[in-house]
């Protein structure tokens, strides 16, 4: 072959030379890692920021007396090991029957259901309120609508007040959860509370 | 007539815009990443349907692992000619009449999350190997005698005002050991604290409401 090509180019001359091609270089390589590279960085970038969920304790001052809440509207839930959850009504008082657990669970149809029963009428204002912005019905900005749905929770007066109390054996995942199950049925109050010894009496109770 | 020859060449498509415009996003992208410190501790993190990002400056992390041991982060602020870390190091070495070298503040303020008694904090320092160093976390003590993770808090709070609280534990980790903490955390003034949770995506509708 070799031979060949040197006839031939004796045969036009000496003068002419082979066509000098500019030195390309194949970029596909690198292309590709650098696509690689590129994906990884958005990637992680976009990912590694952790979630935070914000808790707003109440002041924790001997002074402050807790106002007076209405029983009939308080919720109470009680978390306790291998992710059991019991909720009553009301208060326990002396003298008075004991009020009933009720065994629940941290499931779609747990106590999720009760609280959307109990929550109805501010789950209701507050999804139609966002559907509605979705929906592109009324545009507000987020700031404004985070406003208006911290006033709607404000004005609930019918809605549950939950007393979250966990026992000992209760892990924090159901903490977590639980505070979850508030923010997603838009529970307007509710707050970490102590066991009364009362009630720790009562969890112990209850059959597994 | 003359035959058409057609051209079967190979189309060439020129990378090198294509190279020059990955080169300038990758370095953007290298640029801007920012690492994220390695835990004290393995951390199974809970699930939620918050989608708040936690802030990058300005944040005293507290770690709980299952085990119960609690680990410390606070990070050097937005500003960070202000040097938090090094306050907070010089503030606790006051408190526990134990001064620090030049060396041991740069060092301090260098390393992320820590958890160990103050009797430990200095050969922590001065220890290079990071497997070494890491023998040291052992928690930070909050027994009632000597709580020393009540002074970590309490000096933080005051080198950093503006630092928010975000707590960062195992899911198994025991409530009480969660609620102790909470309990310091409150002691402090500050009723406002984060959940470090991981995004879980719920959707509950008007329709999910029990007829009743």
């Amino acid at each position: 072959m070799g031979e060949v090509v040197t006839e031939e180019k004796a045969q036009k001359g000496a003068k002419k030379r082979p066509k000098k091609h500019p030195g390309r270089i194949d970029m596909t390589p690198m292309v590709d890692l650098m696509c690689l590279l590129l994906t990884f960085f958005i990637l992680t970038a976009a990912f590694s920021k952790p979630k935070i969920m914000t808790i707003t304790m109440p002041e924790k001052d001997d002074k402050t007396v807790p106002p007076k809440i209405d029983a009939r509207r308080t919720l109470n839930i009680l978390l306790t090991d291998s992710d059991r959850v019991y909720y009553y009504v009301g208060a326990i008082e002396p003298g008075k029957p004991q009020p009933q657990f009720v065994k629940s669970n941290f499931s779609k149809d747990g106590i999720r259901k009760v609280l959307l029963l109990k929550n109805k009428d501010l789950f209701t204002k507050i999804t139609e309120y966002n559907d509605s912005r979705v929906k592109g019905k009324i545009h507000v900005s987020d700031a404004a609508a985070e406003e208006h749905i911290k006033s709607l929770k404000k004005d609930d007066n019918v809605g549950p007040i939950i007393l979250i109390k966990a026992d000992d054996s209760a892990k924090y995942k159901d903490i977590v959860s639980i505070v979850d199950e508030m923010a997603i049925t838009n529970i307007a109050s509710y707050a970490i509370v102590d066991l009364s010894s009362a009630e720790k009496a009562l969890l112990k109770a209850q059959p597994r | 007539m003359p035959k058409i020859k057609s051209i079967a060449r190979s189309p060439h498509i020129d990378m090198t815009p294509m190279v020059d415009l990955f080169s300038l996003l990758l370095t953007f992208f290298i640029l801007t990443a920012t690492f994220r410190p390695v835990d004290p501790a393995k951390l199974t993190i809970p699930n939620s349907v918050s989608e708040k990002v936690a802030p990058d400056n300005d944040i005293m992390t507290i770690f709980i692992s299952t085990d119960k041991k609690i680990y410390f982060n606070f990070d050097n602020g937005k500003d960070t000619s202000k040097h938090f870390r090094a306050e907070l190091l010089k503030a606790m070495g006051d408190q526990y009449k134990i001064s620090f070298t030049p060396k041991e503040i740069t060092q301090f303020s260098r390393k992320s999350s820590f958890g160990m008694p103050m009797a430990y904090l200095k050969q922590w320092l001065n220890t290079e190997d990071s497997k070494e160093s890491d023998k040291f976390q052992v928690g930070i003590p909050t027994d009632s005698i000597d709580n020393q993770f009540a002074w970590w808090l309490n000096k933080a709070r005051f080198v950093n005002s503006q630092a928010q609280v975000a707590i960062k534990a195992d899911g198994n980790a025991p409530y009480p050991v969660v609620k102790k903490v909470l309990d310091l955390i409150q002691k402090n003034g500050i009723n406002k604290f984060n959940f470090v949770t991981t995004y879980d995506k719920q959707e509950v509708g008007i329709k999910d409401i029990p007829k009743q």
